[in-house]
C-alpha cells in the first residue's frame, strides 16, 4: 500500500486494473487505492510480471507498507524467486518487526505464550459460525453486529438470514451518502492529522505582499478576447505560472524537509489546493509548472479539479507536490495565511484581486491588487529568502505575456 | 436373518463359489465360532476349509498371509479386536505392505474377521473399539458393517478385494435381526444414509448405528430432524457423502464408542474442518466412549459407552 501523501496512514484497494500474469511497465497504473482524500491511480514504481495480487479489492483499510501485489522483475525467472513487493513510494515505512535476530537465533522456537494471552482466546471476536460468516459475506451483513442466538451467544446461520429479511437496511455496504459521508469524515481526520502535524512541527512564518495585478489582467482579458468560452485562461493559472517561475529563482523554497534538513527538488510541481463538495480539499500536483506553457496548464488543471471531485486521481498527483498553492480569491478573501503541508517547505496563498486606490507614479489610481501571502518554514528558510520570492513573483506577473 | 447369520451365509456362498476361500481361526470348527458365527460349517466343508487354529494370532494371521500369496483366498477369525494385537505385526508389517515392497508383484487378497466393541460385561481385554488403529494404515481397507445387509454384502465385497480387508464385527450385533439383500456386492468406501433430516448430521458407524438412530428419534420428538450417517467403511472414507450432508444440515456429530483421543472420531472431525469448514453452523462435536479401560459391572460399562441420551445432549448444546 504506497502512502499517497505524506498524511496517508491507510487506503483500500478499490480495483485492480492488471491481472496476475501481465507485462507492467514502469508508471503503467495497475491498481486503484481509496485514500481519505481521493480514489487514487497506483502506479508501478517497476517493470515486470504481475506475479500474485495478494490483496483482494474490498472494505479493509489497509495500512500504509502492506503487499498488496507481487512483480516479478526480468532476470528472477522462477515463480520461487523473490519477488519485489510493490511498495512504489520509498517513503513508505516498512513495519517493524518485533522479533530481534539475536532472538531468533536465540530461539528456534518460540517461548511458549499462556493461551489466555493469545489476542482472541478472551473472546475477542465475535462468535460468528464458519457458515454464518460465510452467508453474512454473501448478503453482505456485519455478521459481528447481529446478536447471536447459538450457544455462548454465537451467531449462526439463521441469525444472518433473519437479519437479511427482517433489515435490508441495515446491511454493511452503506447507501452512497452514507459512503460519502464516511469518505467526508476520513478525510477531515486526515486534514486534521496532516495540518495538526504542520503546526506542531513546522515553525512557520508569514510573509505578505500586494501585486499590482493591472498588467497581467489587462494581457489576460486582450488574449481571452474572441475566445471561446472553453478556451479562456483564467488568472489563477496566471498565478499558478508565476509561482512556478519564481521558484525557479528561489529554488529553496520548493521541496520537502525529510531527515532534520531541507531536500530541495529540481522539478517545480505544483500542488494546487482544490475545494471538494460538501467539504474538505485536496491539492494535487500540476507536474512541472515551471515548464508548462498556459494553454496546457490551463487544460491540466480543469482536469485535476475534474477529477479531484470525481475522487479519481493519481497516486503521484498525490504524492508529488513539491509546494502548495491556495487562492481563496473567489471567495472575496483579501488575504490567506496558510498552513504548509508537510513535508513541504512552504505554501504560497492568493487573495481576492481588488479594484483599490493605489499610487503610480506620483498618481492616486484605482487598481485591481492582490494580496500574496508566503508561508515558509523557518527550519529551510529565513524571511530573507522568502522576500526574494515575493519580489521575484511581483516582478513575473508584470510581464505576463513573458509566462 | 440374523448378523450372525447374515456373515456365515456370506462365507458359505463364496466358499461354494470359490474353492480357493477357506477360513481359518480359534474354534471355528468344531466349537462353531466363539460367537456362533460359523456353527455348523465344519459339517458342511470339512476340516480342511474350516480350520481350527492354536490360541496364536500371529501364527494363523501369518498363516492365512502366506495363503494369500500363494493364491488362496482366506477368511481368518480373529475372536477380538483386543486380540488383533497380538498380529499386528502380521497385519502391519506384512499384510498392508507386501504388495507396495514386491513392486506390485505380490498382493494379500486376505478377509480379516473380527468381533469389536463392548456392552457384554466382557471388560477391559475383550470390549475396546480399535477400529481406528487400522484404519489409519496404508495397504488395508477397513470396514465395520452395522446392519444385517452390509454383514453379507460387505464380507462378499471384502472377498473380491486383491488387498486386505479387515472387518470389524461388534459382537452385540450377530443377534440382530434384519433383511439381507441378495444381489451384486457392495462397493467398498461408499457411507449409507440412515435416516434423512436437516438439522443436523450424526456420523457414526458399527455398533454405535442403533443408538445413534435411537437419538435420532428422540430428537425428532424434539422436533431436531437429525441426519444419520453409517460410514461403513473407515478406510477407504466416503467424505464426500459426509460433506453433502453437512452442507445441508450445517451440524456435525461424530459418534463412536472408541476413546475420543485420537480416535477416528477426530479424523472425521478434521476431514470436515478441511472440506466443509464453511458449512458449518456450530462446533464439530464427539460423543465417544469414557476414556478408561471398559468396566465389568453392568452399570459402569453402560456409562463409559455412549448412549442415546448423551448423543441427544451433545446436539442439543450445538443449537
Amino acid at each position: 500500500m504506497p502512502r499517497l501523501g505524506a498524511d496517508m496512514t491507510a487506503g483500500k484497494v478499490v480495483q485492480w486494473l492488471k491481472r496476475p500474469g501481465e507485462r507492467i511497465k514502469r508508471g503503467e497504473v495497475i491498481a486503484v487505492v481509496e485514500t481519505d482524500k481521493a480514489n487514487v491511480d497506483v502506479e508501478s514504481f517497476i517493470e515486470g510480471v504481475l506475479e500474485k495480487i495478494l490483496v483482494a479489492p474490498g472494505d479493509e483499510r489497509l495500512p500504509v507498507g502492506t503487499p498488496l501485489a507481487l512483480i516479478r522483475t526480468e532476470g528472477t525467472a522462477a515463480p520461487s524467486a523473490p519477488a519485489a513487493a510493490v511498495a512504489p513510494v520509498a517513503a513508505a515505512p516498512i513495519p517493524a518487526v518485533a522479533i530481534a535476530p539475536a532472538a531468533v537465533m536465540a530461539a528456534a522456537v518460540p517461548p511458549a505464550v499462556p493461551a489466555a494471552a493469545l489476542p482472541g482466546a478472551a473472546g475477542e471476536r465475535a462468535r460468528v459460525s464458519p457458515a454464518a460468516r460465510k452467508r453474512a459475506l454473501e448478503l453482505q451483513l456485519d455478521p459481528a453486529a447481529l446478536t447471536g442466538s447459538g450457544p455462548q451467544g454465537r451467531v449462526t446461520l439463521a441469525d444472518v438470514e433473519r437479519a437479511a429479511q427482517a433489515a435490508p437496511a441495515a446491511r454493511a455496504q452503506p447507501s452512497p451518502a452514507e459512503a460519502a459521508a464516511a469518505r467526508q469524515l476520513r478525510m477531515r481526520e486526515a486534514i486534521a492529522t496532516s495540518m495538526a502535524r504542520s503546526k506542531r512541527e513546522i515553525p512557520h512564518y508569514y510573509l505578505a505582499c500586494t501585486i499590482d495585478l493591472g498588467r497581467a489582467l489587462a494581457w489576460l482579458a486582450e488574449r481571452n478576447a474572441g475566445r471561446a468560452v472553453t478556451e479562456r485562461l483564467i488568472y489563477a493559472v496566471l498565478l499558478i505560472k508565476a509561482t512556478a517561475l519564481a521558484l525557479r529563482e528561489v529554488p529553496e523554497l520548493n521541496g520537502f524537509w525529510i531527515d532534520n534538513r531541507a531536500q530541495h527538488s529540481e522539478a517545480i510541481h505544483a500542488g494546487v489546493a482544490i475545494s471538494l463538495r460538501g467539504g474538505g480539499l485536496v491539492a494535487p500536483a500540476l507536474h512541472h509548472a515551471d515548464q508548462r506553457p498556459l494553454d496546457e496548464l490551463m487544460a491540466g488543471f480543469q482536469d485535476l479539479v475534474k477529477r479531484a471531485r470525481a475522487w479519481s486521481l493519481k497516486g503521484s498527483e498525490m504524492t508529488d507536490p513539491t509546494v502548495t498553492i491556495t487562492s481563496l480569491g473567489e471567495r472575496g478573501v483579501e488575504s490567506v495565511f496558510g498552513i504548509i503541508t508537510p513535508p513541504q517547505l512552504a505554501l504560497v496563498g492568493f487573495g481576492t484581486p481588488l479594484e483599490r486606490p493605489w499610487v503610480v507614479n506620483g498618481q492616486v489610481v484605482p487598481r485591481p491588487l492582490l494580496t500574496v501571502t508566503l508561508s515558509g518554514d523557518h527550519r529551510a528558510t529565513d524571511g530573507h529568502r522568502g522576500a526574494l520570492f515575493l519580489a521575484a513573483l511581483d516582478s513575473l506577473l508584470q510581464q505576463p505575456e513573458a509566462l | 436373518m440374523t448378523y450372525r447369520e447374515a456373515v456365515r451365509e456370506a462365507m458359505r456362498e463364496a466358499m461354494r463359489a470359490d474353492p480357493r476361500v477357506f477360513l481359518m481361526g480359534e474354534d471355528v470348527g468344531k466349537y462353531g465360532g466363539a460367537f456362533s458365527v460359523s456353527h455348523g460349517m465344519l459339517a458342511e466343508f470339512g476340516p480342511k476349509r474350516i480350520r481350527d487354529t492354536p490360541l496364536s494370532e500371529s501364527t494363523f494371521v501369518g498363516a492365512g498371509i502366506g495363503a494369500a500369496l500363494g493364491g488362496m483366498r482366506p477368511i481368518v477369525e480373529i475372536m477380538t479386536i483386543n486380540f488383533s494385537l497380538l498380529a499386528l505385526d502380521q497385519i502391519v508389517n506384512n499384510a498392508a505392505t507386501l504388495r507396495h515392497m514386491s513392486g506390485g508383484q505380490f498382493g494379500v487378497p486376505l478377509v480379516l474377521r473380527m468381533a469389536t466393541g463392548g456392552g457384554r460385561q466382557l471388560a477391559a481385554q475383550h470390549s475396546h473399539s480399535l477400529e481406528g488403529w487400522y484404519a489409519h494404515i496404508p495397504g488395508i481397507k477397513a470396514a465395520a458393517p452395522a446392519t444385517v445387509a452390509d454383514a453379507r454384502g460387505l464380507l462378499l465385497a471384502a472377498l473380491k478385494e486383491p488387498d486386505p480387508v479387515v472387518l470389524f464385527e461388534h459382537a452385540t450385533l450377530y443377534p440382530l435381526e434384519g433383511e439381507s439383500e441378495d444381489g451384486t456386492p457392495m462397493q467398498f468406501g461408499r457411507a449409507a444414509l440412515r435416516r434423512a433430516g436437516r438439522d443436523v448430521s450424526l456420523i457414526t458407524y458399527g455398533g454405535a448405528l442403533g443408538k445413534t438412530l435411537r437419538a435420532a428419534a428422540l430428537l425428532a420428538e424434539q422436533g431436531i430432524e437429525a441426519e444419520v450417517i453409517d460410514l461403513r467403511s473407515l478406510r477407504p472414507l466416503d467424505t464426500e457423502t459426509i460433506f453433502t450432508s453437512v452442507a445441508h444440515t450445517h451440524r456435525a456429530v461424530i459418534v463412536e464408542e472408541a476413546w475420543k483421543t485420537g480416535g477416528f472420531a477426530a479424523e472425521v472431525s478434521a476431514c470436515i474442518m478441511e472440506g466443509a469448514f464453511d458449512a458449518l453452523d456450530a462446533p464439530v462435536v464427539r460423543v465417544c466412549g469414557a476414556e478408561v479401560p471398559m468396566p465389568y459391572a453392568p452399570q459402569l460399562e453402560q456409562a463409559a459407552l455412549p448412549q442415546p441420551e448423551a448423543i441427544v445432549k451433545a446436539v442439543q448444546g450445538l443449537f
